[in-house]
């Protein structure tokens, strides 16, 4: 043990290991506490672990790099989790092939909306420019999102914050308002979360019911490729 | 269980090679869900193709685990936020109601979509 506990500090601080505990026990409280409320919108476990571990890191004056040095692992798991999502599609096979047609016309608008609607808005609040391109691709998964913005010279750490604030919001606001709605197709509702709030979208659809899950996994990766298409398009004829 | 997150790995990998290769904008991973789908639809056909991660569950229970706690992996990401509180303390309203209002319509006009596309298309099958 050493005999000063700052120097113990440093090193804990500065090693891997802190930092991914700290990340899974917060989540692992987090996700218990969301059970324990029956899957409750607003005990999401993505928004309760974000202010806790970041009140945690300013309260210890920890830059973001030394905590990502740690937390990296799991970010990793980003890219294998997208292709583990074959899984759910090959074991729906039959009912995602009945609805191929439906899936696209409704990709086509969501995506186009979900762009549309985002720059149009951040013009009229009279954001600056490079802002609104950060956010235009907020509703596709961080890794392409932050892609789609460095193509554009945009923020690409910006447009992960705003691609984690709509998946959050999607994700908690989907089921009252389907519900307000009334649509009980558990196919386009989960399709519906998957193109407007991307991988937290889809982790809520799979909360919900195991059809909309798999949805809301085609619906996100489809919406990875459309919106890289679109994005860039789309700002050249709204950003005039 | 090994076996099963390298292929998955493996799957991932070709798809970020092939992205790179052919230098489309594309997102790797999203070739390799196309990559491992293929691979269980060949799977059905060819039944030689069931042993390691693609016989007994193998791949499919460790996907399942992976997507069971999908939001646990948006989690390094979303901190990234206390970079940008002083953005946030600029702009911060705005944005956030730019982004909620962009998503519930987003989510509105995808579902109104899919669910009058899906009653269109099924009538025509009905009476074609």
């Amino acid at each position: 043990m050493s005999d000063n506990p700052f120097s113990l500090w440093v090193y804990l601080s500065q090693s891997p290991l802190l930092w991914l505990t700290v990340t899974l026990l917060t989540y692992a409280a987090t996700d218990a506490v969301s059970l324990k409320t029956r899957r409750h919108p607003l005990a999401n476990p993505v928004l309760h672990s974000l202010w806790i571990i970041g009140v945690f890191l300013l309260l210890t004056r920890t830059s973001y790099t030394t905590y990502f040095a740690g937390a990296q692992f799991v970010h990793f798991l980003l890219g294998p989790a997208t292709v583990a999502l074959a899984v759910p599609l090959y074991e729906n096979r039959r009912r995602v092939a009945a609805a191929v047609l439906p899936m696209l016309v409704a990709l086509a608008i969501g995506s186009l909306t979900a762009i549309v609607s985002v720059v149009l808005l951040a013009r009229a609040f009279g954001l600056p420019r490079d802002i609104i391109l950060s956010l235009a691709p907020k509703s596709v998964t961080a890794g392409v999102a932050m892609g789609i913005s460095e193509s554009l010279h945009a923020d690409p750490s910006l447009t992960a914050v705003a691609v984690i604030l709509t998946g959050i919001m999607g994700a908690i606001i989907v089921t009252p308002l389907m519900n307000f709605t009334g649509i009980t197709d558990f196919r386009g509702r989960g399709f519906a979360a998957g193109i407007a709030a991307h991988g937290i979208g889809t982790a809520r659809a799979f909360q919900v019911d195991e059809v909309a899950g798999v949805f809301a996994g085609i619906a996100m990766s489809l919406n990875a490729l459309v919106t890289s298409l679109l994005v860039p398009l789309a700002v050249t004829y709204l950003l005039r | 269980m090994i076996a099963s997150l390298s292929l998955i790995l493996l799957c991932q990998l070709v798809g970020e090679v092939a992205v790179r290769a052919l230098a489309v904008p594309g997102p790797g991973p999203v070739v390799g869900l196309v990559l491992l789908l293929l691979l269980l639809l060949a799977r059905d056909r060819f039944p030689a193709l069931a042993r390691g991660p693609l016989g007994n569950d193998g791949v499919e229970s460790a996907s399942r685990g992976m997507l069971a706690n999908l939001s646990l992996l948006f989690v390094p990401a979303g901190v990234g936020v206390v970079q940008k509180l002083d953005l946030l303390a600029e702009h911060g309203v705005a944005i956030l109601v730019i982004l909620a209002v962009s998503v519930i319509v987003t989510l509105l006009a995808t579902v109104a979509t899919f669910v009058a596309a899906s009653s269109m298309f099924a009538r025509e099958e009905e009476n074609p």
